[in-house]
């Protein structure tokens, strides 16, 4: 009689703190893909575990640095960037990457994200953005769009999103690009380019809510969502499309650009030192 | 480059100044801040001063990412500040918690003004003194000292860095307009004559196990684990267990809360800094701070001068608050005065603590205390 294997390891063990499992996350979120894809980057990136540190600010994305089996930091509402920051201007040598969801760095954090873009400071950022506040149960936010619906939108949003590639490429960062979590080897890919590519890079990961946005919007669950995907996105290629078209609207049937939008090679904010002290 | 980094010898500095040299002295590494009248000068002063002993000046965008870049560069295991007067303060409030929660050192200077809100930016003012100790949201504790002159800018910044990471609690230096851009005499000391306390590291190596918030010591201060050091640590506002991990339970939350608190109170004997004068045979006793302490002793001097039987309490610490220095001095002396820039916040501390009768002589800020409302209390209960 054939009994079931079960794996007493899996690949990430190392990266990723078993013992805090199972998350939090709802069935159908992106979250965790996108924390797989980070976890197997930092693993191929043949980069010293502990010289890689993950920052994190508040809400469903924010219980990222929690599940990283690295140095984290799970910080206050919207304060990622600058306590990363922060980290990285003590001791360069260290790898910075804050993880957080499009509410905690597009609204609260709005702030801190443009001023260390135009700073061009060396940290890594990974946005996940999924059109709203899912860890408060699915309120309107700065990326959801015109119309659609939320609890504090009840009527509609009547408000007009951020179109983030484009605030981070007017605001000066050295790496913008997109992906949606159905692109893992694409999103492993840029993570880990991003490590060693100075100065201020941002990945915008779209990801699906199906609890918070999904059942306001007509998007049935995590799986519907990751075929409307499939079927609308276009990959730019040598910035054939403008900055200011990369906007998103899921419910309209409009292509969703993704790609890596803007590379710079500008230096990496570098703070002002005289001859080292004796 | 070595002799920039303590400037030994003596100076006719402002307030400002010397409390940036005093934390050059004491291995501060790391200024994030946001210009503030009155603080700015710190600033600037750092600006100029940090590179040139291999430290990082940055200027943040405000002070929620300024308070927040302090922690970020503490956790990496680099002694770091921020300057700011009120306005400041109240948005720096959120990441204090945080540096609580997370126990990560650092030290606030508040060049105080006249407050509330905009209130009078180029003017004194003592009224944060209430903010800084509950200022930030729940239960908890933090250290703050009041320095009298530019001197004490100087020494004081020093002891709120090595109490900071003694005990790994944020400290507030609660200046004021007056001791910030005074000039006067500072002695600063030879390298060798400046204590730095440096925070106690795990004796562990890096392993699987490690529990950073793990308290063995009777101080209740865990060991301090640092980015990069390799523990693979976890740091969390939220509440969290001795590994560090977020536990959503009132036990656990009790337990944490309560060590945050008790940290302070256990310790309050090495933190607590007061002076007196004319104390010993005092049956009027004056308690004073800050700018306001120098007034008060020019007051208390004339009275002794008139045969008057009063002496002077001079806060150094602010909190925690010296209670059990009250309660020895309620013994011998039967009345109160407290005179202080604001209307009436150590008072109110001060009348809790004694049995007997505490008058205030206040004022809402914009102008020093000058002696003569001073004497013209203590000859009024005097009588």
């Amino acid at each position: 009689m054939k009994t079931a294997q079960i794996a007493e390891k899996h690949p990430l063990d190392e990266i990723i703190r078993a013992d805090r499992m199972p998350h939090i996350w709802c069935p159908g979120c992106g979250i965790g893909i996108a924390m797989r894809c980070y976890a197997q980057a930092i693993l191929d990136s043949g980069i010293p575990v502990d010289q890689q540190i993950v920052v994190s600010g508040i809400g469903c994305t924010g219980r990222v640095a929690g599940y990283m089996n690295i140095d984290s930091y799970h910080t206050t509402h919207g304060r990622a960037i600058p306590f990363a920051v922060g980290i990285k201007l003590a001791n360069p040598a260290l790898t910075v990457t804050v993880f957080s969801g499009d509410g905690d760095l597009a609204a609260i954090g709005g702030n801190h994200l443009i001023h260390a873009a135009r700073r061009n400071v060396d940290i890594k950022v990974v946005c996940i953005n999924n059109f709203n506040y899912g860890m408060t149960g699915g309120q309107s936010g700065p990326t959801t769009p015109k119309g659609a619906r939320a609890t504090t939108a009840p009527y509609g949003n009547p408000e007009l999103p951020f179109n983030l590639p484009y605030l981070l490429a007017a605001a000066g960062a050295n790496y913008v690009s997109r992906w949606t979590t159905m692109h893992v080897r694409q999103i492993r890919n840029d993570i880990l380019y991003t490590f060693t590519k100075p100065g201020f890079t941002f990945i915008e990961v779209l990801a699906p809510c199906p609890i918070g946005f999904g059942k306001s919007n007509s998007i049935e669950d995590g799986l519907a969502e990751m075929f409307l995907y499939k079927e609308r996105c276009v990959l730019v290629q040598d910035g054939d499309v403008r900055a200011d078209e990369l906007g998103i609207d899921l419910r309209e049937n409009l292509p969703i650009y993704v790609g890596k939008f803007i590379e710079r090679y500008q230096p990496p904010y570098q703070s002002i030192r005289m001859e080292a002290a004796g | 480059m070595n002799d920039r980094v303590v400037l030994t010898g003596f100076h006719f500095m402002n307030g400002d100044h010397a409390c940036a040299e005093g934390a050059i002295a004491a291995g501060c590494r790391f200024f994030g801040g946001y210009p503030i009248t009155p603080s700015t000068e710190i600033a600037e002063r750092l600006a100029r001063r940090l590179p040139e002993v291999g430290g990082v000046f940055i200027q943040m965008e405000d002070e929620l990412g300024s308070m927040a870049s302090i922690l970020g560069a503490s956790a990496a295991g680099v002694r770091a500040m921020t300057a700011t007067s009120g306005p400041g303060l109240s948005l720096m409030m959120e990441n204090i918690g945080l540096a609580v929660m997370m126990e990560i050192p650092c030290v606030v200077i508040d060049v105080q003004r006249g407050s509330p809100s905009t209130g009078l930016p180029t003017m004194p003012g003592q009224s944060d003194i209430m903010q800084a100790r509950w200022g930030s949201h729940g239960d908890y504790a933090v250290v703050a000292y009041a320095p009298a002159s530019p001197q004490e800018m100087f020494d004081l910044t020093i002891l709120s860095f090595n109490i900071a990471d003694r005990y790994r609690v944020p400290v507030l230096l609660m200046a004021d307009e007056v001791v910030g851009h005074m000039v006067e005499r500072v002695e600063i000391p030879s390298k060798d004559e400046i204590e730095t306390w440096q925070r106690k590291h795990p004796d562990d190596t890096p392993g699987e196990a490690a529990s950073p918030f793990m308290v063995n010591d009777p101080d209740l201060v865990p060991p301090m684990i640092h980015a990069g050091d390799g523990y693979k640590v976890h740091f969390t506002g939220l509440t969290h267990d001795e590994l560090g991990y977020p536990d959503m339970s009132a036990e656990t939350h009790d337990k944490l809360v309560k060590r945050l608190m008790d940290k302070v109170k256990r310790n309050s004997s090495d933190i607590i800094r007061t002076e007196g004068y004319y104390l010993e045979d005092a049956e009027i006793a004056v308690i004073s701070y800050g700018c306001t302490a120098r007034s008060a002793r020019h007051a208390v001097r004339e009275a002794r001068e008139q045969g008057i039987p009063v002496g002077m309490l001079r806060l150094i610490s602010i909190w925690p608050f010296p209670i059990d220095v009250f309660q020895e001095l309620s013994n011998s002396v039967e009345k109160f005065i407290v005179a202080e820039m604001n209307l009436g916040q150590i008072s109110l501390e001060v009348e809790r603590c004694v049995k007997c009768p505490v008058r205030g002589v206040h004022h809402a800020g914009g102008r020093m205390i000058s002696p003569e409302p001073i004497l013209d209390a203590i000859l009024g209960v005097a009588e």
